[in-house]
């Protein structure tokens, strides 16, 4: 997909002879660091539109879509059913390289920018990055649109997965702002920014960027301890607590 | 006052944690139980995954037991030789579980497995307390003393060889029933999430006549040891004790005890149990309604690989 989107912009570079725009972004912070009392964070992210005297006039406004993507990883989507009186996990699907969080914002809602086919093309929205997958590609699955509807329905839910038609504003028709939110339960890792440029459904520039969310102090060296050295914090942890159980003793004793 | 829990990966209100920690604890010592068969369900009802609210409890149970193990040792009222009886068939059980669980959690049926056995385990003992102590309180009203096994008579199970004496609780009897209850405690702990306190201490009064005065200490003895091998087990092979979780969980619980043991002084014997037995049948109900009602939401999702 990213492929056909290359090609287009050389197309686009192609047939006008002259240059097209280019993107020059910025974002607020690189790296979001969690901390005991984090419970999300805001990234804002300015771009200019960048001309030059070769670069074409466009007869209609530009459109910006910031993409964001969180770190990917596998899913597996359960379908709950009737077992006699139960209701138990009975059919599955997995999906493999989903990315934790996607946040699609937008000066105005994606549908009005470009029309369903481009914005498969060139990966624009929620529903662009979730690819159909299957236990089998080679055979027909009707079932499986219900898991992955059910995906992004349950991420959207969560806060995970968020389309804003409003989060990009052109503040001059050649600077533009969009400002995201990180929800607190965002998981860690490094985040991808793709910012492309449209004019009446047509991608003209895309250029991207990227920040982390990590673990800040305390945190990584607990993280990391439970992880590197699972006796010790285990064992630290176990003695934490009979050391306070103990000392529940001294401090609460009935004589 | 939001806190992020670093192995949980979520932020969570630690005033609610506090105050669930402090409420459960007023339970737990009011009735002299672990509380973690209401904890466990508590923390995956608010949002913690099960796997970090059953291998976290287990850190919880340990601090409790530890306060509870104390006072019962500072008065003598503890059978050291049955306690490590019954920690040896624990360590075993815990080890199985701790197996069993990672397995399930794998092959994605860790929910499942938890709810089933809530629902079995919970409803199955909370009934038969039940009925029980209702009887009890009946036969009380109408002046009868009932008679729970007549001299002379003897089980099955007290024909077994391996015979051990145990001088502290005054009881001859062999150790295999008493591995068998306990590995299935330490089993149904490491899963669950619970001490399994209720369980322990019912079985050791009725099947193996321990005194009523020794049991409790001698059950949080075993209980101690095994949650503290649970808490180190779960954290060695599934990362998931969250040990921020743990720290808030035991400082309210830890409060929440004093006063629940001084509330529990004022209640009568038979009614004890009846409340407790109603508690106890009141979380797997809880666990019932989500295994029997249609879902409004009937699917979910897991992350089964962490992202890159």
């Amino acid at each position: 997909m990213k492929r056909a989107a290359l090609a287009l912009l050389a197309l686009a570079l192609a047939c006008g002879a002259a240059r097209a725009e280019t993107l020059v972004l910025s974002l607020s912070s690189d790296r979001i660091a969690i901390t005991s009392n984090f419970t999300g964070a805001d990234i804002a992210l300015f771009g200019v539109v960048e001309r030059d005297a070769t670069t074409v006039s466009r007869a209609a406004a530009y459109d910006v879509v910031v993409g964001v993507r969180g770190p990917r990883g596998s899913v597996v989507v359960r379908e709950k059913s009737r077992v006699g009186p139960m209701w138990l996990n009975t059919d599955q699907r997995r999906y493999i390289a989903i990315p934790s969080y996607i946040a699609m914002l937008s000066n105005r809602p994606l549908q009005e920018i470009a029309g369903e086919e481009m914005r498969r093309k060139i990966t624009l929205g929620v529903d662009a990055l979730v690819p159909p997958q299957g236990r089998r590609t080679d055979i027909f699955d009707p079932e499986e649109p219900n898991f992955r509807q059910a995906l992004m329905r349950l991420r959207r839910e969560e806060g995970l997965f968020v389309e804003i038609g409003d989060a990009a504003e052109f503040l001059t028709p050649s600077l533009f702002r969009a400002s995201l939110r990180i929800p607190g339960i965002a998981p860690l890792g490094r985040y991808d920014v793709d910012v492309t440029l449209l004019s009446d459904g047509v991608p003209l520039a895309r250029q991207s960027a990227h920040f982390n969310v990590i673990k800040g102090g305390i945190e990584q060296r607990l993280a990391t301890a439970a992880r590197e050295q699972p006796w010790s914090y285990g064992l630290a942890t176990a003695l934490m607590a009979v050391f306070l159980g103990w000392i529940a003793t001294i401090i609460f004793r009935r004589d | 006052m939001q806190f992020y829990l670093p192995i949980a990966e979520l932020p969570v209100d630690a005033f609610m944690i506090l105050g669930m920690g402090a409420a459960v604890g007023f339970i737990s010592g009011m009735f002299g139980v672990g509380g973690g068969f209401l904890m466990t369900p508590l923390l995956i009802f608010v949002g913690i995954p099960p796997a970090v609210a059953v291998a976290t409890e287990a850190s919880q149970i340990a601090a409790s037991s530890m306060t509870g193990a104390l006072n019962y040792w500072r008065k003598g009222a503890l059978d050291l030789k049955l306690g490590v009886v019954l920690l040896i068939g624990g360590l075993i059980g815990t080890a199985l579980g701790v197996l069993f669980f990672n397995r399930m959690r794998k092959v994605g049926q860790l929910d499942t497995v938890i709810t089933i056995s809530y629902v079995t385990l919970l409803g199955g003992i909370g009934f038969s307390m039940m009925v029980e102590s209702v009887r009890a309180v009946l036969a009380e009203r109408r002046g009868k003393k009932r008679v729970v096994r007549r001299a002379g008579q003897h089980a099955w199970y007290e024909g077994l060889p391996l015979k051990v004496r145990f001088h502290r609780s005054g009881i001859y009897v062999s150790v295999i029933p008493l591995s068998v209850l306990s590995i299935f405690i330490g089993f149904a702990g490491a899963v669950l999430g619970i001490g399994g306190g209720f369980i322990l201490v019912p079985a050791l009064i009725y099947i193996f006549r321990v005194p009523a005065s020794i049991v409790v200490g001698t059950s949080l003895f075993q209980i101690l040891f095994t949650m503290i091998a649970a808490t180190m087990m779960h954290a060695a092979t599934n990362y998931s004790v969250d040990v921020v979780l743990a720290l808030l969980l035991i400082v309210g619980g830890v409060f929440g005890a004093q006063f629940g043991a001084r509330a529990g002084l004022n209640l009568r014997g038979e009614h004890f149990r009846l409340l407790l037995a109603l508690l106890v049948f009141g979380v797997a109900v809880r666990f019932a309604v989500d295994l029997l009602v249609t879902p409004v939401e009937r699917y979910s999702v897991t992350l089964t690989e962490t992202p890159r």
